[in-house]
């Protein structure tokens, strides 16, 4: 799956070295399910081996790229006069590579603070001029540099503070970037300030890339930033992890719990040790809050795990993790079981565990699931950091209640089992459904769940939020969203419609749910809601006719008879499995008795 | 380190640079000798030399190196030099 020289922590002169034969490898081991992006790279200097590294690092991600790559430095220009290879290519994301040697105003030391505010004011405008153009003119997602610290420091320690100083100036006009990363969506920082830093800035900005080939980075660097680049697409496409299962024994803790006893494990601020993994515990709990959920895969007596859990000085407990599986079968099993229990697929997971051969048997019989090599206690929360696994592009409502909703799921399924008939069950939820067109608040949460739901998803068509936002304002779409909440909670928006009118005709181009609301009959609720929409559609939009699409994937076997159930007819199907559906609206049956509809 | 010596493991680090398995460098060979070999690759390969012979070129080396005898002849010097 993954490419073992692009692994953390990876050498960076064997990924530049052997780049052919990496491409070669990953070409020929691409997922069926890979994604195809266009990327256009504007560079303010050169970006040629930028973009070769790049092309690796998506490609392990699964994403295949195409590249539309300005002429050297002209990364302004193109957008902002139209270059008409770019305005063809289209681009779905914009990666912008500029450096400080791209800033042509910097404070003199005779200038006073009003002329220094008005450069940094003219620097800040020329590149907000230029996302604004990129954003109304091609609708893309933007990745654009901050700025790293210049290599030499004309006053020395006083350019940090004061105004004349060239570090001050940066620092200043990376907060004007900021800024513009906050009150815009679709906008991302790829934050080479901090790569540089932790690669070292003296080596960084080895000035002999500069003046031989133009390059604002020493070669070496490159796959670094390549790799923090391929980190915020892939997050913007849904291809984060979502889950970090973790051993306990000197994974949570130093020792065994089982022969040391809860009073032996190493946890705490007694000693060196203790604090290791004490600090390491309070990382991995701060993932609760970003909507990671955590799991315990442990060889362990339940019993022992759980006083492991409950030492009085670790950061963790018990209810922190949504499943605990403390047992002595294999670990790779225990993922599996996990995986089921959560709705998630495998290749969601991370499995962190300081013994190798346990994580040699994860990696050979659960494929998919990333391995990171825990060495050193002191290391796990560098080594486990510097993968990006959980990299933050949209840090949504949705995803800080996340872990709620599992335990919430939990207690569904304990009242589950006290009913003998599914449909008192579910009555018994008092399920209520918003189901409405497409509203602003939700355009992130709904371009989200494109790129994100891979089972309940029968074209799998991915959007960016620009396209959905186009698509809510047409005419020629019905778009609908449906936000399901019961007794126990509000699970958000959970599914997804979009259909394009042709004719008479509405053709569903994208039809998705969450996995969390499986079973719940939430999908004849949206079907009910279509056809309603559908027969109150008058004049030349209006609809007479439905046409459902499925695309066969590698993950949406689920969906398969999706439009059978709906009472739709096979209408043709390719040796592929992929099937058009059609259903004349006139003979459509109202199918939901158990949702409440808010429309 | 002896000039055939150098040759070799120069040969290692183009076939890797260049992906080919039995590409063979000499003396007179030059760029256009070489499908790919362009003003990128060279960048990636001057890298590549520099870890494999643990040396750094100089600018001006970079920007005079007509072919890959000239190559050798700086990785000689430099090899001389450190004894």
């Amino acid at each position: 799956m993954s490419h073992d020289l692009l692994k953390i922590p990876f050498d960076p002169h064997k990924i530049l070295a052997k780049r052919k034969s990496i491409k070669k490898q990953l070409l020929e081991n691409l997922p069926s399910s890979f994604l195809e992006k266009r990327i256009a790279l504007l560079g303010g200097s050169t970006t040629r081996d930028i973009m070769e590294i790049l092309e690796l690092f998506l490609l392990n991600y699964g994403i295949k790229p195409a590249f539309y790559e300005s002429e050297y430095g002209q990364y302004w220009q193109d957008v902002m006069f139209d270059a008409p290879s770019l305005v063809s290519f289209a681009p779905d994301i914009a990666v912008v590579h500029t450096s400080n040697r791209n800033i042509t105003r910097y404070p003199e030391p005779d200038d006073d603070s009003a002329k220094i505010d008005e450069s940094l004011n003219a620097e800040a405008q020329k590149f907000r001029m230029f996302w604004d153009k990129l954003r109304s003119g091609y609708g893309c997602s933007i990745i654009q540099n901050n700025f790293e610290y210049p290599f030499y420091r004309l006053m020395g320690n006083k350019e940090a503070s004061d105004i004349h100083g060239r570090v001050n100036f940066i620092t200043r006009l990376n907060m004007k970037f900021y800024e513009y990363a906050q009150q815009c969506g679709n906008f991302y920082i790829n934050d080479i300030n901090y790569i540089s830093s932790s690669y070292g800035l003296e080596q960084w900005a080895d000035p002999f890339y500069w003046y031989m080939y133009k390059y604002s980075l020493c070669l070496p660097a490159i796959p670094l930033l390549a790799h923090n680049i391929s980190n915020i697409v892939k997050s913007i496409y849904g291809k984060n992890k979502k889950v970090l299962t973790l051993d306990l024994d000197n994974t949570l803790w130093g020792g065994v719990v089982g022969d040391d006893g809860v009073n032996g494990i190493a946890v705490g601020q007694e000693t060196s040790e203790g604090q290791a993994y004490r600090e390491f515990q309070e990382y991995i709990k701060a993932h609760l809050k970003l909507g990671v959920l955590l799991t315990v895969n442990s060889k362990n007596d339940r019993e022992n795990a759980l006083s492991g859990l409950n030492h009085p000085d670790g950061a963790l407990r018990p209810e922190d993790f949504a499943v605990i599986k403390a047992n002595w079968e294999p670990k790779s099993l225990n993922i599996m079981e996990t995986a089921a229990e959560l709705s998630l697929l495998p290749e969601s997971f991370v499995f962190a565990d300081d013994n190798p051969a346990e994580r040699a048997i994860v990696e050979d019989q659960a494929p998919g699931v990333a391995v990171p090599v825990m060495e050193k206690p002191e290391r796990y929360i560098q080594t486990l950091d510097k993968f990006g696994f959980f990299e933050v592009t949209n840090l949504s409502q949705d995803d800080l209640r996340r872990g709620t909703m599992y335990k919430e799921n939990a207690e569904r399924a304990t009242l589950m089992a006290s009913f003998e008939n599914y449909r008192d069950y579910l009555l018994s939820l008092e399920m209520k459904a918003e189901i409405r067109a497409f509203e602003p608040v939700y355009m992130s949460r709904i371009a989200q769940l494109t790129n994100k739901s891979n089972q309940f998803n029968l074209t799998t068509k991915r959007y960016t939020q620009g396209e959905i936002e186009a698509a809510a304002q047409d005419d020629r779409f019905v778009t609908l969203y449906g936000k399901l909440e019961d007794k126990f909670g509000d699970n958000g928006v959970v599914s997804v419609v979009i259909g394009r009118i042709d004719e008479r005709v509405l053709h569903v181009e994208l039809w998705l749910m969450s996995c969390r609301v499986l079973k719940r009959d939430m999908e004849y609720a949206m079907m009910d809601t279509l056809v309603k929409r559908c027969r109150s559609l008058k004049g030349v939009t209006g609809v007479t006719k439905i046409l459902g699409y499925y695309y066969k994937s590698a993950k949406n076997a689920m969906v398969k008879d999706f439009y059978d159930r709906m009472e739709f007819t096979k209408q043709s199907e390719d040796t592929d499995g992929n099937a058009v559906w059609i259903l004349d609206i006139d003979n459509y049956k109202t199918k939901n008795t158990v949702v409440e509809v808010i429309d | 380190m002896t000039r055939q010596e150098i040759f070799s493991s120069l040969n290692e680090v183009f076939r890797d640079v260049f992906d080919e398995e039995d590409l063979t460098v000499d003396e007179t060979t030059t760029a256009a000798d070489v499908e790919g070999w362009d003003s990128f690759a060279h960048v990636n390969l001057v890298l590549s030399v520099e870890r494999r012979f643990n040396m750094k070129f100089t600018m001006v080396e970079v920007t005079d190196m007509k072919n890959v005898g000239a190559m050798v002849d700086i990785l000689e010097r430099r090899a001389a030099a450190d004894k």
